[in-house]
């Protein structure tokens, strides 16, 4: 016999980018311990349609944790309490009958809300179009197997491309520094063979975009390690700061770019 | 509808190569003067838009999500297949061919096929280039893993993240151009209608979803790569904003629908927990790698089970139906998938199904755990099983697995040429949202290939092609300014004030539940004649309700969800009567379409190639007009036509 709680939902309800916002408050029965997070909101819209309200806007979309389009901070933790689990594959049996659940959009100032839960992370795609790519125009590449590449690299990384680019790291910085997001890039790129040509021109270009979006400095808080759903280690910043240093020496004499 | 394939002449090998060197090409210096349109940010569009714009056209891509990394090829799991043959197996682009036609039930179309085979091997280079960080062995070579369908090891992968890191490839790639200025994207903005301009297709009219507003976007042609259709069936693996809508529209200018009736049914997804369950998720199909799929033998078992009183480990070997090897020995667990969902599907009609609702089937890693260790398990599939026990809260480490078919892939689509071109002139399609190269069932591992075949490879060739038979005087021409857009526009626009006034009082979502409801009893894993035909008049009546009751809550100028779906459930509305007619038509059984009347005394699909090798294409006559049928033959020269076995 499936177990199911009865809950109260306190969201952030907010009309535009303009508009101020404020918590709503609903009452939600019957919700069953098998049912994913977003399957309670769904019922929650139902509910809200079917009293002539608009549903809770929320960004999601493959629902399997993959794709980092849902966004929402859940008791004060961005993706909820589970650790290494987006908002999506969060499960309700992770939930109390009788509980109290506040769901908050991302707070971050480079991510202005466009609506309720849905932010505006167009910043993270403009780091990655400033440097995140290795230059490989289709048709150009060689024998897949001409480089072997170690597994300890390929392996090293894959764990920094794991990123899903949800945002959680700069909703859960205190900074709402985007290091974790941008240095995992880096990582997985600087570390491969063949991103070595661009190695230094990507990691400036980066940080400078990084800066220009307006997110904040790291100061070694950790939260975005704690927070991240494919649990991208803090390393991956030790990294970037490594290969900043360096581009930046390297830059100082002769410029990279 | 002219369904002129344009297969090239000559030997099947040397048809691409010669079609590429005839075809008319582009100048470098005159191409920044072509605008490009490509809807879809996926592996096909995705790498089409950014190889597009390597090239030097100019592009505007456009993506429903927040963001082009975020499209659904993302969600691929197992591997992508390439006749690299790295094992030293015996693989060739020949036997990748072979492979694909026969299991697509020889119901593709054998030019396109080889062409998928040739450029295959291209595309692994092209990924190692671009970064994607595929598995390795030791020695640093890329390590490959064996697929359903295939009896050799040709499979390349990224953990249990070979379609993200592909994906994440190809947007890379994309966000260069981007950030050259090359291409222009539009993120959270959905294509609702294609603009045709003396019979070519010259633009599109899209929603920005965030304020609502209309726009039209001129192009010299237009590249459609959207993807699938499953959530016709509102109980699927894609995801949420999947959807049919710029298909759709295209067939109702036009274009040729093709054999919408072949769906694919994943056999390995996670099992239906109740009725308030929004999408199912599928476990990769390499699991079937070493995992064994077994069922109860007897129904006294099964039901112990699904009361929770037996425990699945506690079941004696005898007492287990390791049905896929009984029934398929040569190749066992890696049974194609239209066949394993079937027989798993058999065993659950026969009372022998376990999960709570009785609806599923076990994926045992017991066996292969004690052979190999766990560690080697966790390695191979460590991801997948975390997102098991997250979404079900068992360990399939302990406690087998369970699973059930879901509707997964969908092998139809828009008709194209072999220029990848519809019945629009100027409209190409890649991708899952075409229907070219898997027939009637579609491989592992062979999604991620077609994408980026047809986004690396074959777009950027014929859709140059194209504009250069158009001329360079040609380039830029028609502009929003033409009347052709005003027309559309105002079409677009009174569909979304229908839409918003009708003011009845159910919500999209309970349509498209319902919606998704006929089409998976009537039309789903197994067919009939009868099922079908009560089908399309179920979904008529459906309909009807629909644009009289339908609620849209929310206004039309800004962010608005329940407006989307309802723009999307109205298209499936339409759609789904469509793939239900296919499928009432196919008097056959092959691939992912099963019709019950159709079979072997022993319960496989009976193909009737005499009658039945066609391509059935689909032509838009107006609403409450049944739509006409036209038909494609297709003619195997290389292959001989055979019963697919796999036993």
């Amino acid at each position: 016999m499936e177990k199911t709680m009865n809950l109260t939902i306190r969201v952030w309800r907010q009309k535009n980018r303009l508009d101020v916002g404020k918590f709503a408050e609903y009452k939600l029965a019957d919700i069953s311990e098998d049912s994913s997070f977003l399957e309670m909101l769904d019922i929650l819209s139902e509910q809200l349609v079917a009293d002539g309200h608009e549903p809770v806007a929320f960004d999601h979309d493959c629902r399997e944790g993959i794709c980092g389009m849902c966004s929402m901070t859940i008791n004060g933790i961005p993706h909820g309490p589970e650790s290494g689990t987006t908002a999506c594959q969060l499960h309700m049996r992770h939930f109390h009958d009788g509980q109290t659940i506040t769901i908050e959009p991302w707070r971050a100032k480079p991510f202005p809300v466009i609506k309720d839960l849905v932010v505006d992370r167009t910043p993270l795609d403009k780091i990655i179009q400033s440097g995140g790519f290795i230059t490989a125009r289709a048709g150009s590449a060689v024998d897949a197997n001409a480089m072997p590449i170690a597994k300890g690299i390929a392996d090293y990384a894959m764990d920094a491309a794991a990123c899903i680019g949800c945002g959680a790291c700069v909703a859960a910085c205190p900074n709402a520094s985007a290091m974790l997001f941008t240095s995992a890039k880096v990582a997985h790129m600087n570390s491969l063979p063949q991103g070595k040509a661009e190695k230094d021109r990507r990691t400036l270009a980066m940080v400078t975009t990084m800066d220009g979006e307006g997110f904040g400095g790291c100061t070694n808080i950790g939260e975005c390690e704690a927070a991240c759903p494919k649990s991208i280690p803090l390393d991956m910043i030790a990294h970037l700061n490594r290969d900043y240093a360096t581009a930046q020496f390297k830059n100082f004499f002769k410029p990279v770019a | 509808m002219n369904l002129d394939s344009k297969i090239p002449e000559g030997p099947l090998a040397q048809k691409w190569t010669s079609h590429k060197f005839n075809m008319k090409l582009v100048n470098p210096a005159n191409r920044r003067k072509y605008n490009v349109i490509v809807v879809g940010s996926g592996l096909a569009g995705g790498a089409a838009a950014a190889s597009l714009a390597e090239q030097g056209y100019n592009v505007s891509c456009f993506c429903y999500q927040d963001s082009p990394r975020r499209a659904h090829s993302i969600a691929a799991q197992g591997g992508i297949n390439a006749s690299k043959n790295y094992q030293n197996d015996g693989d060739s682009v020949h036997r990748l061919f072979y492979d694909t036609v026969k299991g697509g039930d020889y119901r593709a179309r054998e030019a396109n096929v080889y062409r998928l085979a040739e450029v295959s091997s291209d595309i692994i280079d092209q990924c190692v280039a671009n970064g994607v960080p595929f598995a390795r062995e030791y020695g640093g070579l890329l390590a490959n893993r064996s697929f359903g369908g295939a009896q050799v090891s040709r499979t390349f992968y990224a953990r249990g993240q070979t379609g993200q890191q592909l994906l994440l490839g190809a947007y890379s790639a994309l966000s260069k151009q981007i950030g050259l200025g090359k291409v222009k994207m539009y993120n959270r903005h959905e294509m609702l209608d294609v603009v045709k301009v003396d019979g070519h297709a010259k633009g599109i009219i899209v929603r920005n979803m965030v304020t609502g507003e209309v726009t039209r976007h001129a192009g010299d042609a237009v590249v459609v790569a959207t993807g699938g259709y499953g959530n016709v069936f509102f109980l699927s693996t894609n995801a949420q904003g999947c959807n049919v809508t710029a298909a759709h529209r295209a067939y109702r200018r036009g274009a040729g629908m093709a054999n919408p009736c072949y769906t694919q049914i994943h056999p390995t997804c996670i099992p239906v927990h109740g009725d308030q369950q929004s999408k199912l998720t599928l476990m990769s199909e390499s699991l079937r790698n070493d995992g064994r799929v077994w069922a109860p033998k007897d129904q006294e078992t099964a039901k112990k089970i699904r009361e929770g009183k037996l425990n699945p480990n506690d079941v004696a070997e005898d007492d287990r139906d390791y049905y896929l090897e009984r029934k398929y020995p040569s190749f066992g667990n890696l049974a194609p998938r239209d066949i394993s969902s079937r027989a798993a599907k058999e065993a659950c009609d026969d009372g022998r199904g376990v999960a709570t609702t009785g609806l599923g089937v076990f994926l045992d890693f017991r066996d292969a755990i004690k052979r190999d260790g766990q560690k080697a398990i966790e390695e191979r599939y460590g991801n997948l099983f975390e997102m098991y026990q997250c979404i079900t809260g068992d360990n399939p480490y302990e406690t087998p697995m369970m699973i059930f078919p879901a509707v997964h892939y969908t092998m139809g689509g828009l008709w194209v040429d072999y220029n990848l071109q519809s019945t629009i002139p100027g409209m190409f399609v890649g991708g899952e949202a075409n229907f070219s190269d898997h027939g009637a069932n579609r491989l592992g591992a062979s999604a991620l290939m077609q994408g980026l075949a047809d986004g690396y490879f074959v777009l950027p060739y014929t859709v140059g092609n194209y504009l250069g038979e158009q001329g360079v005087a040609a380039a830029g021409q028609v502009t929003t300014d033409h009347p052709a857009f005003a027309e559309v526009e105002a079409d677009v626009q009174s569909r979304i004030q229908k839409l918003m006034s009708i003011g009845g009082t159910e919500s999209p979502r309970s349509f498209h539940k319902r919606l998704g409801n006929i089409m998976w009893e009537k039309c789903g894993m197994s067919r009939t004649k009868e099922s079908l035909t009560e089908a399309i008049e179920e979904i008529q009546a459906l309909r009807r309700e629909f644009w009289s009751n339908l609620k849209v809550v929310g206004d039309a100028d800004s962010l608005n969800p329940e407006l989307e779906r309802a723009g999307r459930v109205a298209d499936f509305m339409e759609f789904g009567e469509i793939l239900c007619r296919d499928a009432l038509m196919r008097e056959e059984s092959c691939g992912g379409h099963f019709r019950a009347e159709h079979q072997t005394d022993d319960g496989e699909a009976m193909r009737d190639d005499d009658k039945f090798a066609f391509v059935g294409v689909w032509e838009y006559k107006g609403d409450d007009v049944p739509p006409a049928l036209h038909k494609e033959p297709l003619v195997y020269e290389n292959i001989k036509l055979a019963t697919r076995s796999y036993k």
